[in-house]
């Protein structure tokens, strides 16, 4: 799977949970950067990834990710 | 809509919440709304969020109370003015093993374990009364789910020592507390996460990562189960099942393949599953579900169906049989037309996908389970909560009593030479009084299920009927009759309005199976008494016909009234002025004011 492709996948993920099809999401993008991505939503936007790639994050990956490129670079290790 | 009935995707679901939300909203009806108070002992933020969807789907509008994380107890036991200020109309808490406290040491004596049982238990149970004496409405309570881990390995569930053992016990007593009490449901979480399987549903990185005590998977059919119990209070449940026969009730064509070549009974394994889907009908049908045949034959074929000796529904059990060959969706309308049931209150099952997009087409609110294989076809319609029971103890499972109690008074009546002597005989007692908090969900039930002995088929909710008994602008009375073969419960009820010296009756109802008993006129008395108290002097009667409530036509002539109007449709107007010298007209039944 490119990089590419997962960047794909995860703006269909995105605006899915955030009900938003204008987001678009690159290696920089933190929560802050989109209005309902609080710590709720987040379990939310974890789980339904986690689901599409068929992976699991460990407990330590989701409490330490900063921004989508940390999530992408998970994602690629997993898939590899 | 699709999405959220039984099989639902609950990834899906999750997912996709917000933009279901907006569809939901977007329906054409009006939404019954209702105040729902989460009281958590977890994270329950998307519980509420699915929660709120299926409630959507079943026409009702959730506004959420939510506690803080963990709250759950002092939101319930202390002073709490937003829940006060919240006026909820439900309350659900929701607790799982995550919130047990205290579990028996290995060292512990019988004794100790005992009163740690007590304690845990008297926890909650001063909670829900607390609860109840404060908002008097519904409460949802969930039972525990197993323990993640046995440390005892199998005997965890035999020794007292056991976390099962404990659970199992604390499970009892809250199922004991749901038995005595009316508006106190079990959300059963047991056998919720049997079903799932304890694995699925309680993962414990959700309960360390955000403290979810359960999946976050499981989340939908946590939310789905409290949906159900929610809708059926509201009397939301299914009333009626429609079948097909070919490949439903049995297998084979009855019309081409013969009676004697059906697959059904015990030879085959199939005919086997036939069979015991059968018998899981003939259950609902004792649980008063109206059973019904929708089905593509000719009339002559489907009775004799019916008639194979293995077949456990038999023509009696069905209230309509429709065999013809016209489109299933016109055999449906005319179905719950002649039952004078709404098109809502109906399931169609049927094996032919074709058929059921048919119904889907035309008469959309029917529900059309997808009936796949017949092994699976009880479970589709068991998961699915149609006909999920709330009142069977009070109610549906005394009816076999009420039944068998009617027999019996009949033979006595029959060694009487005369019906007042038998009236003697039978020892009535009467309670009548205004409504009282005990009563409220009975009340509202009964304004809902009353159709023939109904002066005005107005119908009540539980909150709309505790408003009325709190405002000292109404006059309302429950009638509850007993007599030498048992208790009848609360079979009448009258609500009145009063202005000035005036009342008007909003609603006069009676249940059938206390007619001819005379409790219609202790009603009468009771109300003149009462009115008399409070300087009423003219009691006007409405009388609206509608196709069930003939029976009634004449009732406030009989007793006493005077017609003062009738209009085209039959509507009627009744006066009654009320004497000094009023005589009471009941004889036989000893009424407590």
């Amino acid at each position: 799977m490119t990089k590419e492709q997962i960047y794909q996948d995860l703006d269909e993920i995105f605006q899915d949970v955030f009900d938003d099809e204008s987001i678009h999401v690159t290696e920089a993008t933190i929560a802050a950067d989109i209005e309902d991505w609080d710590s709720l939503e987040h379990i939310n936007l974890v789980v339904a990834i986690e689901n599409h790639f068929k992976i699991k994050f460990n407990m330590s990956e989701v409490t330490s990710m900063k921004n989508v490129g940390e999530m992408v670079a998970i994602i690629m290790e997993r898939k590899a | 809509m699709r999405a959220l009935e039984y099989p639902f995707d609950s990834e899906y679901i999750l997912k996709k919440k917000k933009a279901l939300k907006k569809d939901l909203l977007l329906q054409n009806i009006t939404f019954l709304q209702k105040r729902i108070a989460i009281l958590g002992g977890s994270t329950t933020n998307d519980i509420k969020l699915v929660l709120e969807l299926f409630l959507l789907n079943y026409g009702i509008q959730p506004i959420f109370y939510e506690s803080e994380y963990n709250q759950f107890w002092q939101d319930a036991t202390f002073e709490n003015n937003e829940l006060d200020a919240f006026h909820p109309d439900i309350i659900f808490i929701h607790t799982t093993n995550r919130n047990i406290i205290n579990y028996p040491k290995l060292t512990d004596d019988q004794e100790q374990i005992t009163n740690l049982l007590e304690n845990e238990y008297e926890k909650f149970e001063t909670m829900w009364n607390t609860l109840r004496d404060k908002y008097n409405c519904p409460i949802i309570q969930n039972n525990f789910d197993y323990p993640f881990y046995r440390l005892l390995g199998n005997k965890d569930s035999t020794d007292i020592h056991g976390k099962t053992n404990y659970i199992m016990k604390l499970n009892l007593k809250f199922a004991a507390y749901a038995e005595t009490h009316e508006t106190f449901f079990i959300n059963d979480i047991n056998y919720q996460s049997a079903q799932m399987g304890l694995e699925k549903w309680a993962d414990p990185f959700y309960w360390y990562m955000y403290k979810y005590a359960l999946s976050y998977s499981a989340i939908p059919e946590l939310s789905f189960n409290v949906a159900n119990i929610i809708k059926a209070i509201y009397g939301k449940n299914k009333k009626s099942l429609i079948l097909d026969l070919d490949n439903t009730l049995w297998g084979g064509i009855v019309g081409e393949d013969g009676v004697e070549n059906l697959v059904l009974g015990q030879e085959t394994a199939e005919g086997q599953a036939y069979m015991a889907f059968q018998e899981y009908l003939k259950e609902h049908s004792k649980m008063g579900i109206i059973l019904n045949i929708n089905s593509k034959n000719d009339e002559e074929n489907a009775l004799a169906g019916l008639k194979h000796p293995n077949s456990v529904l038999n023509p009696d059990d069905f209230v309509v049989i429709k065999a013809n060959w016209q489109p299933k969706s016109n055999n449906i309308i005319e179905i719950y037309e002649q039952l004078n049931l709404s098109a809502e209150s109906l399931v169609f099952v049927d094996d032919n996908p074709a058929e059921r997009a048919i119904i889907n087409q035309n008469v959309p609110v029917v529900s059309t389970p997808e009936m796949v294989s017949p092994d699976k076809y009880m479970q589709i319609i068991d998961r699915s909560g149609f006909f999920e029971v709330i009142g069977l103890s009070t109610d549906d499972l005394n009816k076999n009593e009420m039944y068998k109690e009617n027999i019996k008074r009949d033979k006595m009546m029959s060694s009487f030479a005369n019906y007042d002597e038998y009236l003697k005989s039978l020892e009535m007692k009467a309670t009548i009084q205004a409504f009282i908090p005990l009563y409220m969900s009975r009340i509202a039930q009964l304004t809902n299920k009353s159709n023939q002995f109904n002066l005005t088929t107005k119908r009540y909710t539980q909150s709309e009927i505790e408003n009325v008994a709190a405002d000292d602008k109404y006059l309302t009375l429950y009638g509850d009759l007993e007599d030498i073969f048992g208790s009848n419960g609360v079979v009448s009820l009258i609500i009145g309005n009063i202005a000035g010296k005036k009342l008007n009756i909003d609603l006069w109802i009676m249940s059938c199976r206390v007619l001819k008993r005379d409790m219609e006129k202790a009603m009468m008395d009771t109300l003149v008494h009462k009115c008399q108290k409070s300087g009423i002097i003219e009691i006007y009667g409405y009388y609206y016909p509608t196709p069930k409530n003939g029976m009634v036509k004449d009732f406030y002539e009989l007793q006493g009234f005077t017609k003062v109007s009738a209009d085209e449709s039959g509507n009627t107007t009744w006066k009654y002025v009320i004497k000094k010298q009023y005589k009471d007209k009941n004889k036989f039944i000893k009424v407590e004011e």
